[in-house]
């Protein structure tokens, strides 16, 4: 048998009570719970807690370089730590962009400085200099500085030529690229979802039609190049049926969605609260619907936080001037675990929603439980609520609907390659 | 009756019979304006802000001659004139206003939910002078007071808003109020200037003037902003007056002694035919004149209301 240094006993996974044998960083094996012999190993008790695979978050905004106020490489690590996630995918919408190596070789310095073991930092390269849509970044140079993917994400590209572009050149360095599906002209300048809310609240709205357009031009150049576009942040059910339609015909297409998309709607906007203020916006009970039906389904292929720290001012504002997005790094398992505990998931969804199918689509590590995965794992308490308070955020953003509002289940132990980098 | 609420964010807030107490209050402060001296020491040692961060010539003016009238003190403060201008949150300059301890503050705001942001954040009473697109409700008040005083009841009478109803304030205040006092109302525009959920809306939805005003008791008219063309909602100015400005010819199948309203300021010759500003059916002065009678009754109300919460 394999060297095995760390023995977790007494775990669940996937309904089965197990002892999880870890050795030189690696999974080892998954053994009948009291069956493990390892005299050699450090043990440690799992006291029947659900064991995960660390999650890989494809989608978060990390504000450093340029906006540390609102979050930093430390301190949105620490979240991820504490959130259940070994590896988090960094926009490159930062100040200056990542649209060069120098930028991205400084996050991945930064994140190894504050966590040396993980979790780790995949930067996301920009698809077009400055995000400005107008000529197409080094991507090169950014493969080879460390970047995972390429997107513009935050500010959609208007020229279909030069995203046409952009997706074959990528293609070259193995680099998917991400699109923000948004269009450019429909739903300019508006704050939530265009319908009766918008109408009442005197809002201006954007329709779902303005992300279902650039999803359907994404589909199309997939389809007319064969090559792969990944499709950000899905709100809506004009995107899913399009999706869905895509992938029935083999067109290499993939999509995320949120937490937040599906659990909440346009009505959470109330009286204009301002924590639900994201883009895309919240949308009717029906496109939830419609995403979580996805969502169990695959045609959304994974789950993302959009992690969008802001600090507390900037979000007491009007709704219209506040700043798009929630922090989502620390509670997103929570809220992914409300729909396990609803019935609409289950444990075995939420490693391929939140790890094993974000890994294919990136080309990422991950644990899939089987003998020489990375031991990259968590030790999740689902009978544990907790109260999702600013103290208890370790993201710097505090900005989530959730704020003081108890959640269910928490991260209680985050191992990667082995070692412990967060427990509480 | 006993006032109870804080601030008058919409009309939602309001019952009818509060409305009727509004309605009643104001006549008897429409007197006072016709004396000739028509202070009254009401709320004299009270203040309040006038904090217009949107341009107003009327609604400000009018709060203004109504809280002098009632003897409190009125200041103004306008964005060119404040720290707004020079970047200081909402949030910042309200809790400064907050710290001079006003008794209320009327504010107009660029924003939908401007007044309610203040609202949640301040002790003294909000009153909301038109936020964004969101609400207007003193216009409102206005509007079904002028109205009141030439009809008997508002059930089985209809009304026809007819403009930018996607842009006004003016318009949500007055469809909530007005299916609230028992009236049915219209809407006409082109769609463009119709919000998206108008199918939502306790209203009828019209793209035809002549057919919108048929057999209506009331038109209200409202200002077409002129940027809209520019933003793409219209094709023309002269194709929007020739086809949805209101003119003579469309109030032929109007109900007898129809009246036509503007919440001002107008747009003569393009939203509405200038003879109809004039003719003997416009209450376009009544409900200036009104605006002051029904904001006097509303800082009565507001300024002295009981501290029992609602």
């Amino acid at each position: 048998m394999a060297h095995v240094d760390l023995l977790i006993r007494n775990v669940s996974w996937q309904d089965r009570d197990c002892d999880l044998l870890v050795g030189d960083g690696k999974v080892v094996e998954l053994a009948d719970a009291g069956t493990a012999q390892a005299p050699e190993a450090r043990v440690v008790d799992g006291g029947g807690l659900t064991v995960l695979p660390s999650l890989i978050d494809a989608h978060v905004h990390l504000r450093e370089p340029g906006q540390e106020y609102k979050e930093d490489i430390a301190s949105g690590l620490s979240a991820a730590a504490g959130g259940g996630f070994g590896q988090v995918m960094a926009m490159a919408n930062t100040s200056p962009v990542n649209d060069t190596a120098s930028v991205t070789r400084l996050m991945l310095q930064k994140a190894v400085q504050a966590f040396p073991n993980g979790p780790w930092v995949r930067p996301v390269g920009a698809l077009t200099v400055g995000l400005a849509g107008k000529e197409l970044a080094p991507a090169g140079e950014l493969f080879r500085a460390g970047c995972v993917a390429l997107s513009n994400d935050g500010v959609p590209v208007e020229n279909t030529e030069l995203f046409r572009r952009a997706m074959e050149y990528a293609a070259d360095f193995g680099l998917k690229v991400i699109d923000h599906c948004e269009d450019p002209w429909l739903g300019r300048g508006g704050v939530m979802n265009e319908g009766e809310i918008s109408g009442r609240l005197g809002l201006k709205g954007v329709p779902t039609v303005s992300e279902a357009m650039q999803v359907a031009r994404d589909i199309l150049l997939a389809s007319y190049l064969n090559l792969p576009v990944h499709l950000a942040h899905i709100s809506c059910r004009e995107s899913v049926e399009l999706i869905a339609r895509a992938k029935e015909r083999g067109v290499p297409v993939t999509a995320e969605t949120c937490p937040h998309y599906l659990l909440w709607d346009e009505t959470r906007v109330g009286n204009y609260d301002t924590s639900v203020r994201v883009n895309p916006p919240l949308r009717t009970r029906d496109d939830v619907l419609a995403l979580r039906q996805a969502v169990r389904t695959g045609v959304i292929d994974i789950l993302v936080t959009d992690h969008a720290p802001h600090a507390a001012h900037e979000k007491e504002v009007t709704f219209a001037d506040a700043p798009n997005g929630i922090s989502g790094l620390d509670t997103a398992l929570s809220l992914t675990y409300e729909l396990v505990r609803s019935g609409e998931l289950d444990f075995a969804d939420i490693a391929r929603l939140w790890c094993w199918r974000t890994a294919d689509i990136f080309s990422l590590p991950a644990n899939r439980m089987q003998p020489g995965d990375p031991a990259d794992f968590v030790l999740f308490d689902p009978d544990l609520a907790w109260v999702a308070s600013a103290e208890a955020l370790l993201s710097k953003g505090k900005n989530t609907p959730c704020l003081d509002k108890e959640v269910p289940g928490r991260v209680m132990a985050h191992y990667l390659g082995g070692e412990k980098v967060f427990s509480r | 009756m006993n006032w109870r609420h804080k601030d008058l964010l919409e009309i939602s807030q309001l019952s009818p019979a509060e409305i009727g107490h509004v309605f009643e209050t104001a006549a008897r402060f429409a007197e006072v304006n016709q004396r000739p001296i028509k202070k009254v020491p009401i709320l004299k040692g009270k203040s309040v802000v006038l904090f217009f961060a949107e341009a107003s010539t009327r609604t400000k003016t009018s709060f203004d001659m109504a809280g002098k009238r009632l003897s409190a003190d009125t200041f103004s403060l306008a964005k060119s004139g404040s720290s707004l201008q020079k970047g200081e949150s909402l949030k910042d300059t309200a809790l400064t206003l907050q710290a001079m301890n006003p008794d209320a503050i009327v504010i107009r705001h660029w924003d939908s939910g401007a007044a309610r942001f203040l609202a949640e954040r301040l002790e003294c009473s909000v009153i909301n002078a038109g936020d964004g697109w969101h609400a207007h409700p003193t216009q409102a008040l206005l509007d079904g007071f002028t109205l009141s005083r030439v009809w008997d009841s508002f059930e089985g009478k209809t009304v026809c808003i007819l403009g930018d109803v996607a842009h006004s304030r003016v318009a949500r205040s007055d469809v909530e109020l007005l299916t609230m006092l028992g009236a049915r109302v219209r809407v006409c525009a082109p769609r463009t200037l119709l919000p998206a959920a108008i199918t939502t809306w306790p209203v009828e939805v019209f793209s035809d003037v002549g057919r919108a005003c048929a057999g209506v008791d009331a038109v209200i008219c409202l200002r077409l902003q002129l940027e809209r063309q520019q933003a793409g909602l219209l094709p023309d100015l002269r194709e929007y007056a020739g086809i949805y400005g209101l003119a003579p010819r469309h109030l032929e199948k109007a109900n007898p002694g129809v009246k036509i309203m503007h919440p001002g300021p107008m747009n003569r010759g393009l939203e509405i035919a200038s003879e109809l500003a004039d003719c003997g059916a416009s209450l376009i002065l009544d409900q200036v004149a009104a605006g002051v009678a029904v904001r006097m009754t509303l800082l009565h109300l507001y300024l002295t209301r009981s501290r029992v919460s609602a």
